[in-house]
């Protein structure tokens, strides 16, 4: 155990640092050459630096490799790998924005190096009940992991802050959940993915300075996707995302489609004081934040506490599955 | 609103709890070997397509809930 600290010392305090100290660097960066979009939730218009998924993936990346000199196991590197490949996908579809199916191929695609560097069990462990063996399911599990993790994250970075919040409060969750379960060198991966996130959260909170973008968003969803896989911890990992995955689900079996969510209705409108309240268009997709103004409209603030909340809550959810693996009925 | 939001966030939970269950002691304890001499690659295959008969299950009753909590709300 003694042995663990110093490098999970280290690989954290690189993760976040280096986010925290590169994200002001590519926010100026971003604005002398532009690539800014308006943050639609603002009374005045307001331009916010996008893509931020830059500072993200170099946080990433060195802590991870740092952790991976500590700790030469196929499961790092995969981690390593298959961050990468999702940012690069994500950069692909910031710089051009590309149809409804290439990010869910493209990242499937990403899965690649959990797949030949052998980074997984197949045994997939469920709580009270103990394991069930599905080799051939459990591939095709790995192949829709990234993909199915990267575009839930993606998808419910609408308001200032969600998505770096969100993801750390998951991120933190998961890394309670595997030192219960005695996975201490995943959880200091996990610990590099919610410092990192962290510090990205310093300047994507409400008011944004920058947004993450695809690049950004896809990283955070495929580290964590991969993260569950190789920890052996898949149950737990969408448990502790579950509103995401709710805000998907409620959109999906909306739209009936896999869709951009650019290419569809808006589902809030303003007030006249710019809360935020049920769009106008009867047709327009459910989502999570549609729900949570249903009944009144809410500030952008309020909204995003609210995700929060449930975000806690789904960790708990998460951590307290975390304690039944260990018990079989 | 937000009650019932942490209500099917528990739903969620509970039929996650479930499926699981019914993953470990229905589909992985089967094998058509103990009855037909098959490949157990088509062995596995049968696994998979209950396998996905289950999550198929899964969905519609999560659909079902979904409507069943938040019934006018969802039209608003």
């Amino acid at each position: 155990m003694e042995q663990l600290i110093i490098p999970a010392i280290i690989a954290i305090a690189v993760a976040f640092f280096s986010v925290y100290g590169l994200t002001p660097f590519v926010i100026r960066v971003l604005e002398k050459r532009n690539i800014t979009v308006v943050d639609v939730n603002k009374k005045e218009k307001t331009m916010v630096a996008r893509p931020g998924g830059l500072s993200i993936i170099v946080g990433m990346e060195l802590s991870l490799i740092i952790l991976y000199i500590f700790f030469p196991i196929s499961e790092i590197l995969a981690v390593i790998l298959t961050t990468f490949f999702a940012f690069i996908v994500g950069i692909i579809d910031d710089k051009k924005t590309m149809g409804g199916w290439f990010k869910p191929i493209a990242l499937a695609f990403c899965s690649a190096p959990i797949l030949l560097l052998g980074a997984y069990d197949s045994n997939l462990a469920f709580p009270l009940f103990g394991t069930v063996q599905i080799p051939i399911l459990y591939m095709a599990l790995v192949v829709f992991m990234i993909p199915i993790m990267g575009n839930t994250i993606n998808s419910i970075d609408v308001l200032n802050g969600v998505a770096s919040g969100f993801i750390t409060i998951a991120s933190f969750a998961l890394t309670i959940s595997l030192i219960i379960l005695q996975n201490y060198e995943i959880a200091i991966a996990t610990l590099c993915l919610a410092f990192a996130s962290l510090a990205f959260y310093k300047y994507h909170k409400l008011p944004s300075r920058i947004f993450p973008g695809d690049s950004g968003a896809l990283t955070f969803g495929a580290t964590y996707g991969v993260i569950a896989i190789v920890g052996h911890v898949e149950v737990i990992a969408a448990i502790a995302i579950l509103p995401a995955i709710i805000n998907s689900f409620l959109f999906l079996s909306s739209v009936k489609k896999i869709t951009e969510h650019r290419e569809t209705k808006n589902p809030v409108s303003h007030t006249d004081d710019f809360k935020l309240k049920t769009g106008d268009y009867m047709n327009a997709p459910i989502t999570l934040v549609r729900l949570i103004i249903a009944k009144r409209p809410l500030s952008e603030k309020q909204i995003v506490t609210e995700i929060f909340r449930l975000g806690m809550f789904s960790g708990v959810l998460a951590i307290i599955t975390a304690f039944m693996m260990g018990v079989e009925v | 609103m937000t009650a019932q939001i942490y209500g099917f966030l528990f739903s969620m939970w509970i039929l996650i709890l479930v499926g699981g269950g019914l993953m470990v002691l229905l589909v992985g304890p089967i094998s058509f070997r103990d009855y037909v001499d098959i490949d157990p690659l088509i062995n596995s295959g049968a696994k998979i397509i209950l396998a996905l008969f289950l999550i198929f299950i899964w969905v519609f009753t999560l659909t079902k809930v979904k409507n069943w909590i938040f019934k006018t709300q969802i039209k608003s």
